[in-house]
């Protein structure tokens, strides 16, 4: 088992090293750079100016001298210099990653708390109105888009409720993380729904459950033993898979509720040109993917007991 | 005697109290403003960034020795009492204040106005305010390394600093901007790259704490140079750049002031509570369409002035701006002290235009591409209502959506057949006007690629003469000039608009750009949310 998680970190490397370096070429043969958004085309920027400040950037060097100093840094754990601000990308990234995070995990876990039961009671009441209530509130939630449903939420909820601040971080605190978690958590919530709708009729169909029921097993005990349990590998990978992309997709959310994240941090990075901390949160938000990813396979052991992860089965 | 010494003693006690209550009444409570342009701030050292979502809040931590009056649309002294002039217009011998405090509690001096403006022409610094500062006789031998200090700045005591200039110019218009304000040395060396996020100035507010991305707070500076300024006690500027969210934000009354875009401007002016609460001005930007010279069918002068006949813009202006826009005249807008009055602009007549590119040898008509970006206001939206217009007379426009720095790269390198922007033209009309000098090539702002040797005439004509009639004059002129030759189609100036709660006092009309408030005259009553 150890064996099995330690080759999976060293795994991480070439999978690492690869992203950046089509990142890194990506980036630098986009057109525009940092000294050009610097001045933007509203205001006139000196030559000199701009001449000096893509000396000072290292942005007259050549394209892979610049690449072998950024892996350099990145080697020694260093992202390097903002472009615009004048600050460490680390510092930058710190700051930004734990806003991001706190919705994220919030997100999820309303999304669990609420499309696992929903997926679970509308399969057993399969055709039912509550089957049919059930799926058309998880359709509708895939479908609306974040930024009509933060607003909404705003609307309802601020201006005339009158219950939740509209916008900002306030310190972390629960209020100003209700409405950005639930914007976020309400298309996932729709498509665990769905997973876990499909997962746990496939599985009421498997044999082992009518053989339970033969034996005279209550119902309640059928779901729990057979049924839910042998859903939840899917459930968990389905979850593992959109916790680990939702931290790479919260921007819309956090623009919208000025909520300081990573996201914000990459788009406008991108649209500034500042590459070091693009490549940095693109970093970031793929260490965050595969670590997520790595310890949902690790709890299929704790969930499954005959999965093993031995030499044979790698 | 005796009862008219009464009288008048009364009076002054009165006048005392009842002006001490209505000061008193003044102060207190919190100003929640927003940075609505683009994401987060990126700097807060005014000499490093040249953002304008940096400057909206740089301008309340920082001063510099002018500051910006929407009274008088002109810069005045802020950080001096008094200048003396030379007569020949080149010496400045600025008086300044003395009791002007750095936020760490150090007083201001000469010597920090010297330091400041050197670091900015320092290439290590790598500032982007170095024009502002090379007004400034010997700046470019300081820049170069042949000279180790500035030649025309000069101590002549403690509070006495003499400034000499390189030409006859306005120097109040290159050292009002934010980006050149007097830091404190020892702060900008302690701190070093550390000074972007935790500043220190002599402006009315200090730093407090930036969550980066959601907001930045300031605290009121009690050693502010103004008596009994700033009113307030505390500054919360929320980075929203979502206009929906502001509207929201504002309507809850979590917002004390906001900026108004063309979706909400109709339904603010139509709510008779939030309308007679509204600041609107016109801005000094100017949108135009820029025609490459150099491109085939725009070589011909008469072609472009066909373009500026065929297109109907003030109802393009009324219908998709929503009435949020100034109609143009020139490039200069009307709050620029060299705006022509009684010239007029392009009228909407497709007939002189299918005449005009009859005698240009483009009765056919022609085909061209506009660049542009998502912009609501300035971007490709705006061309695609120009493709009926234009095709009345032959011409097909084809909107070309690109990402701001994508096509950057392209004006910078001509390589563009017209493009759509929005540009500074003022606040002085010397700089603004110079951006089309045939000298100054396409990186340096000059897009179209324009080139005019009356139009050069009249600017180095306004730039040598002392006397400012004659320079607005000759600055008119080059304008009108410029106007004929049409190497843009004029669409509109840009009408700012604020709205804010009737509990705000004291926002200012800034044409310079509405953002920049200096928030130390500005004040909240009692029935404010925040006022304690």
């Amino acid at each position: 088992m150890l064996q099995y998680v330690v080759k999976r970190i060293l795994l991480f490397i070439p999978t690492i090293f690869f992203i950046s370096l089509i990142m890194f070429f990506i980036l630098n043969v986009l057109p525009g750079d940092a000294t050009t958004m610097s001045g933007g085309l509203k205001r006139q920027l000196d030559e000199q100016t701009t001449a000096n400040m893509r000396k000072q950037l290292g942005l007259d060097q050549p394209l892979h001298i610049r690449y072998f100093k950024y892996m350099k840094g990145i080697v020694k754990g260093d992202f390097g210099k903002s472009y615009l601000r004048n600050e460490s990308v680390n510092l930058l990234i710190s700051e930004r990653i734990m806003p991001t995070l706190q919705i994220s995990l919030a997100a999820i876990l309303i999304a669990v708390g609420i499309g696992i039961p929903l997926g679970f009671i509308s399969a057993l009441k399969q055709g039912s109105w509550i089957d049919t209530l059930s799926m058309v509130t998880a359709v509708s939630g895939v479908s609306i888009p974040q930024f009509w449903l933060g607003l909404i939420l705003m609307y309802v909820f601020s201006l005339v409720l009158n219950w939740l601040p509209p916008q900002g971080y306030g310190d972390g605190g629960f209020m100003h993380m209700i409405m950005p978690s639930v914007t976020l958590g309400v298309g996932y919530m729709a498509l665990i729904a769905r997973t876990t709708r499909a997962a746990v009729i496939e599985v009421l169909n498997e044999d082992f459950v009518r053989t339970a029921r033969a034996k005279g097993i209550s119902e309640l005990a059928v779901n729990y033993r057979h049924v839910f349990k042998n859903t939840l590998i899917l459930i968990l990978t389905t979850v593992g898979l959109q916790f680990g992309s939702l931290v790479g997709q919260t921007v819309i959310v956090e623009k919208l509720f000025s909520w300081p994240g990573i996201g914000s941090l990459l788009v406008d990075s991108i649209f500034q040109r500042d590459i070091p901390v693009t490549q940095g949160c693109v970093l970031v938000i793929i260490g965050v993917f595969l670590i997520v990813n790595l310890v949902i396979d690790l709890l299929y052991v704790v969930i499954d007991p005959r999965i093993k992860y031995t030499e044979s089965n790698r | 005697m005796k009862k008219i010494f009464c009288f008048l003693l009364s009076s002054i006690i009165c006048f005392c109290f009842f002006t001490t209550n209505a000061q008193a009444a003044k102060k207190g409570g919190t100003f929640n403003f927003i940075a609505p342009y683009g994401g987060d701030l990126s700097s807060l050292d005014p000499h490093k960034t040249n953002r304008s979502q940096d400057y909206i809040v740089i301008l309340n931590i920082h001063r510099s020795l002018y500051i910006w009056s929407s009274e008088k649309g002109k810069p005045v002294l802020a950080l001096a009492d008094s200048v003396d002039i030379s007569k020949d217009r080149l010496t400045y011998t600025y008086h300044l204040k003395k009791n002007i405090k750095f936020h760490n509690g150090r007083g201001v001096t000469a010597d920090d106005f010297i330091w400041s403006y050197q670091r900015i022409l320092n290439p290590k610094t790598v500032s982007s305010s170095v024009r502002n500062i090379r007004i400034i006789e010997g700046a470019d031998d300081f820049i170069s390394g042949k000279s180790k200090s500035i030649k025309g700045l000069k101590k002549i005591d403690n509070y006495t600093l003499q400034i000499t200039l390189k030409d006859v110019v306005e120097p109040g218009f290159s050292l009002y901007p934010p980006e050149v304000a007097i830091l404190p040395k020892e702060e900008v060396i302690k701190r070093g790259d550390g000074f972007g996020v935790s500043p220190v100035g002599c402006g009315p507010f200090k730093f407090s704490k930036w969550v980066k991305g959601s907001e930045v707070v300031l605290e009121k500076f009690n050693n502010y140079y103004e008596p009994q300024k700033p009113y307030l006690n505390k500054v919360v500027y929320k980075i929203m750049p979502e206009a929906a969210s502001r509207d929201i934000a504002f309507k809850v009354k979590e917002l004390d002031a906001t900026i108004v875009g063309s979706v909400n401007y109709p339904e603010y002016k139509r709510n008779p509570d939030i309308s007679k609460n509204m600041l609107e001005i016109a801005e000094l930007w100017t949108r135009v369409i820029c025609f490459n010279v150099d491109y085939g069918p725009f070589k011909n002068k008469k072609v472009r002035q066909a373009v500026n006949y065929a297109i109907n813009t003030k109802l393009i202006n009324r219908k998709l701006l929503k009435g949020k826009a100034v109609n143009p005249v020139s490039f200069l807008p009307p709050t620029s002290p060299a705006f022509s009055e009684n010239v007029k602009g392009y009228e909407y007549n497709p007939e002189k235009a299918r005449q005009l590119l009859k005698e240009a040898g483009y009765e056919k008509g022609f085909t061209f591409e506009c660049l542009g970006t998502d912009n609501s206001t300035w971007g490709v939206r705006a061309v695609e209502a120009l493709i009926p217009m234009l095709r009345k007379v032959g011409i097909t426009v084809k909107p070309v959506r690109m990402e701001g720095a994508a096509m950057a790269t392209r004006a910078k390198t001509g390589n563009f057949q017209a493009l759509i922007w929005s540009l500074d033209s003022g606040p002085d009309p010397l700089s603004a006007l110079s951006r089309w000098k045939s000298d100054n090539k396409r990186n340096g702002g000059n897009y179209c690629g324009y080139k005019s040797a009356v139009y050069d005439n009249y600017l180095d004509l306004a730039r040598k003469t002392t006397d400012e009639n004659k320079k607005l004059d000759y600055l008119k002129k080059a304008d009108q000039t410029f106007l004929k030759d049409a190497p843009v189609w004029f669409y509109n100036y840009n009408k700012a608009v604020m709205a804010y709660h009737p509990w705000v006092h004291g926002l200012q009309p800034m044409s310079v750009e509405l953002m920049f408030q200096d928030l130390s005259g500005v004040w909240v009553d009692d029935k404010s949310p925040r006022k304690r």
